[in-house]
């Protein structure tokens, strides 16, 4: 198929994001939320649906939901309710996840995303609730048995559902970089989609771009990386487009992606719906959210990277992109803040820490990011070369390494262990030129052959540097200096 | 050894040195031996923990460290959390279970040094109105064998009736404390919904299942609430209002009662039970109290909209029974057959019609022709039963429209027995105390209970007209 006919069709995708809130406990009881614990340690009478059990509201939660909706421009509802949702499945212990149907926390919202052409895109929210978990369901240890984990069933989720405004795989994946960041952030979930904390199924289908009806809707599920999302929203609109264009139907259905081929497959079709049954949980009391709970939560609330980038803007003088490099990773900004309260030559500690830092940072495994040189060092480092005591090569190419390597040493430890000469070679470098300059006779004299001359030349040089050159070194950089005037005679 | 009618009476003779709580212990047990063969009250005793309590108990009165149940032997019905006791809810497909924690309401009663002497038979899952949904079998009335003792606490007012304890822990979602406590003649208190913890009681129909008190005397129900209300951290549902001194609450104060025409002129009652609720009008009018009628336009609303209401919540709750975590399984080689076979075959034909009846009813389909319109018609019957309780203190009717039935009598047919509830189901519906006292006998010597109603909260009330009617029906004896 042709190019063009793909340029007939719109892509259109909605947004579930699962985001795991990194509170201490359950959502309704209080054991333990660590992951990677042996399989059913973090179950108690309640997680495993004991006859008699209730449930009881962790409040972090909310409150970590709220902070989603505030950073998102949701309206915060001020009475909530729960719901039961009501299926069975071996690793749903009550036989219902609860969840919020008809009174999510945050309704509505905004999410402003950068695309790479520079083009800023508003993604529409629908929603974010909260709900609870499912354990998790292991098929593939045993030919004919399966095992069930409950340390995840009940563990605090909020869903955040977008309207189906997306219209490109890279649109798609901005948008889901920047909830991976602003969850990072708000610290309210480690973003980390391998271990399932932040999870995403996309809704998808297309339309002739003449139309005004949506087409058919296909779920993905599965994508484990933000890489893939991006994949397999493209799988499916070509696939897609390939149906309609052959006349064939799409069909609603659940499909899985499959990141070895970058395909997707069908899992089941809609047409088996569960019928869920959703009524409001009797065993929880409606909460409430105060406008003083509100705004206790508005103001403990960390920086959005929305408002560090403007804030870098303002404050530190900083480009667009400089704000976009720095806010990427949460630490990242965070160190850059840090350093720039000991130094005011912001634009340098961006260099420094877009450049030779990231660098690092990018060779570094998995998804923690730790920045390899202390605030202070950096800072020092900053003023040293601002202030001439170390030229910008030395500084990069030999003390910050050193510094990398020995975090608790100072930029003079660093000097005196790896024997750098403070008084500067760019400075006597230049006091050189000036007094050869101021004695062209004496210079061609010299290269005639007085090379008794030598003694003058030091003199005038230590003359100028007030005896703090090294004489050595001086007389070693004399020499070369007149060396290299001769060559280009 | 005498049957005892309160834990004051128990106390003063052990004060006098004439009994001691071991000994009582012990008649007990051999009252549950002698008789629990043909009730079928209790599922399990636990005579040898029992006994070793009662020894404790003994040395902390005589120590004067006892707490404000010592002497206090209790029942309870076979849906409470007793760690590292069975917990079946008469259901076969609780086999073999073993409780790992305590529900609140129990344990405070053992805080205060109550015994716990055993679990007792009921309805499975307290579904039902004559204990005849027991996986157990039926249990018997103590006044006729012949005859139901009503349900689903069916065995905590057995054990009650027949002085095999003195106080039982029941529950009560439509009437399961007040009717078995009517039909075997004690007294039942249904406290206002909220009012004591449901952490630990088994969930029927959460929105509407109240922990109740089957007792002989208003003063032991009285001081049994006193022990058990009040909030808890297990349950966020429960009502943070202070706990009153209800064995402080029996002021014999004058009342407005009223009494609800169309409840009297229901084609359903027994003109025997009618006769002396009437009675019982001319006596409280004679001894001071207004007696005044009123009208419930909502009468033949209640059983639909409690029955679609509870069934609905009930399908949810039980859904958890999946043959998964604990209880019995039933192997079926997929996932899909074991479930069917494990809820098929070990949930009784009453617990299956109501969670078949509560799925249909949440079903999209049916949803706001049932689920949604209940709702709706239960904030209505909380108004206008609100409405009327703003003018009286009480509303009076009677606890049930019949005496205890024959064992079998209904059995085939469920709608009738649905109307077993017809007097009770309100309470529930409406989140208000309610409680049934004895107040005489049908002409085959059965007990017939009388049924008062009160604002939320005002269980002292409750209590203190209780005491009077029963004290002047215990003058004109």
């Amino acid at each position: 198929m042709s190019t063009e006919a793909y340029s007939e069709y719109q892509l259109v995708v909605g947004l579930e994001i699962h985001i795991q809130l990194s509170t201490e406990s359950k959502l309704f009881t209080a054991e333990s939320t660590a992951y990677g614990q042996p399989p059913n340690t973090n179950v108690s009478v309640i997680t495993l649906a004991h006859p008699g059990i209730m449930p009881k509201l962790n409040k972090k939660a909310v409150e970590y939901a709220i902070r989603m909706g505030l950073a998102c421009g949701c309206d915060i509802s001020r009475y909530c309710i729960f719901d039961r949702k009501n299926y069975f499945y071996p690793d749903s212990p009550k036989g219902f996840q609860t969840t919020q149907d008809r009174t999510p926390i945050c309704i509505g919202g905004v999410v402003p995303v950068n695309l790479k052409d520079g083009e800023e895109v508003n993604v529409k929210l629908n929603r974010i609730h909260l709900e609870e978990d499912a354990g998790k369901s292991i098929h593939d240890e045993h030919s004919d048995e399966s095992f069930i984990d409950l340390n995840r069933a009940g563990v605090p989720l909020i869903e955040l559902v977008t309207e189906p405004t997306i219209h490109s795989a890279d649109e798609a994946m901005a948008f889901m970089t920047e909830i991976r960041r602003m969850v990072r952030y708000l610290e309210i979930c480690d973003g980390n989609m391998e271990q399932g904390s932040l999870r995403c199924d996309a809704n998808i289908s297309v339309r002739k771009k003449s139309d005004t009806e949506l087409g058919k809707k296909v779920e993905v599920k599965n994508m484990n990386s933000i890489r893939n999302v991006g994949r397999a929203i493209k799988h499916e609109f070509k696939r897609q487009i390939n149906l309609v264009e052959e006349g064939k139907p799409i069909i609603t259905e659940t499909r899985l992606y499959d990141a070895n081929t970058g395909t997707t497959f069908s899992m089941r079709t809609k047409e088996e719906l569960n019928d869920y049954r959703y009524f409001p949980e009797p065993d929880l009391s409606p909460f409430e959210v105060t406008e003083d709970w509100l705004n206790e939560i508005r103001l403990s609330m960390p920086a959005t990277p929305r408002q560090l980038r403007s804030r870098f803007v303002e404050e530190y003088g900083l480009s667009v992109y400089d704000t976009e490099v720095l806010t990427s990773e949460k630490e990242v900004a965070a160190f850059f803040e840090e350093v720039c309260e000991k130094t005011t030559h912001y634009k340098q500690v961006a260099n420094w820490v877009m450049g030779p830092i990231k660098s690092i940072l990018n060779e570094q495994e998995g998804d923690e990011i730790t920045i390899p040189i202390a605030p202070e060092q950096l800072s020092e480092l900053v003023e040293a070369v601002e202030n001439k005591k170390i030229n910008s090569s030395l500084a990069g190419k030999q003390v910050f390494p050193y510094l990398v390597n020995n975090t608790n040493k100072t930029v003079s430890d660093a000097i005196s262990e790896l024997k750098i000469d403070i008084s500067g070679q760019d400075d006597i470098s230049d006091i050189i030129l000036e007094v050869l300059g101021a004695f062209p006779e004496k210079v061609k004299a010299y290269q005639n052959g007085k090379k008794n001359l030598m003694g003058m030349f030091m003199g005038e040089v230590m003359k100028k540097t007030e005896g703090a050159a090294n004489p050595q070194k001086a007389n070693e950089l004399l020499r070369d200096a007149l060396d290299k005037k001769e060559k280009e005679e | 050894m005498k049957n005892f009618q309160s834990l004051s009476e128990i106390r003063s003779e052990i004060a006098d040195g004439k009994l001691s709580v071991s000994l009582l212990v012990k008649h007990y047990l051999k009252q549950i031996e002698d008789m629990n063969g043909r009730l079928n009250a209790f599922l399990s005793v636990y005579a040898d923990e029992a006994l070793r309590q009662s020894h404790s108990i003994d040395r902390k009165i005589k120590n004067g460290t006892a707490g404000k149940l010592a002497g206090m032997v209790v029942g309870i019905k076979d849906v409470f959390a007793y760690k590292d006791h069975r917990l079946q809810c008469a259901s076969n497909i609780l086999q073999g279970f073993q409780s790992q924690y305590t529900a609140t309401s129990i344990q405070r009663l053992i805080n205060e040094d109550a015994i716990i002497i055993g679990h007792q038979n009921c309805d499975e899952f307290a579904m039902g109105s004559s204990n005849e949904n027991s996986a157990f079998g039926p249990a018997k009335n103590p006044i006729n064998e012949e005859h139901v003792p009503g349900g689903s606490s069916g065995g905590s007012a057995v054990a009650v009736a027949s002085d095999m304890c003195q106080v039982s822990i029941g529950s009560d979602t439509g009437g399961s404390v007040r009717q078995p406590a009517a039909f075997c003649g004690t007294i039942g208190l249904k406290p206002t919904y909220s009012r004591i913890s449901r952490h630990g009681l088994a969930a029927y129909a959460s929105s509407f299942d109240t922990v109740g008190i089957l007792g002989k005397t208003v003063e032991d129900i009285a001081l049994v609430l006193e022990v058990m209300s009040g909030a808890d951290e297990y349950d966020s549902t429960v009502s943070q209002q202070p706990v009153p001194r209800f064995t402080e609450a029996l002021k014999n104060n004058k009342y407005k009662v009223a009494y609800l025409s169309e409840t009297l002129e229901h084609p359903s009652l027994n003109y025997e039970i009618k006769d002396q609720l009437n009675d019982v009008l001319e006596d409280l009018k004679s001894d001071g109290h207004q007696v005044a009628e009123a009208h419930i336009s909502m009468l033949d609303y209640l059983l639909p909209t409690y029955y679609v209401l509870t069934a609905a919540e009930a399908s949810s709750n039980l859904s958890r029974y999946d043959g998964v975590r604990y209880g019995v399984r039933n192997e079926g080689g997929n996932l899909e057959s074991m479930y069917k076979k494990t809820r098929s075959k070990n949930l009784g034909v009453e617990v299956k019609r109501r969670i078949m009846t509560g799925t249909f009813v949440l079903s999209a389909s049916y949803y706001d022709a049932y689920y949604t319109k209940a709702q709706r018609v239960r904030r209505m019957i909380r108004d206008e039963t609100i409405s009327i309780l703003e003018q009286y203190d009480f509303i009076i009717s009677p606890t049930t429209p019949t005496t205890a039935f024959k064992i079998g009598e209904m059995k085939e047919d469920p709608m009738q027995m649905y109307l077993e509830d017809l007097y009770t189901v309100q309470a529930n519906v409406t989140g208000i105390p309610a409680i049934s006292i004895p107040i005489g006998f049908d002409n085959q010597g059965l007990p017939i209970g009388v049924q008062l109603m009160s604002k939320s909260f005002n269980e002292a009330d409750l209590l203190d007209i209780s005491k009077q009617i029963i004290t002047f029906k215990d003058q004109k004896r």
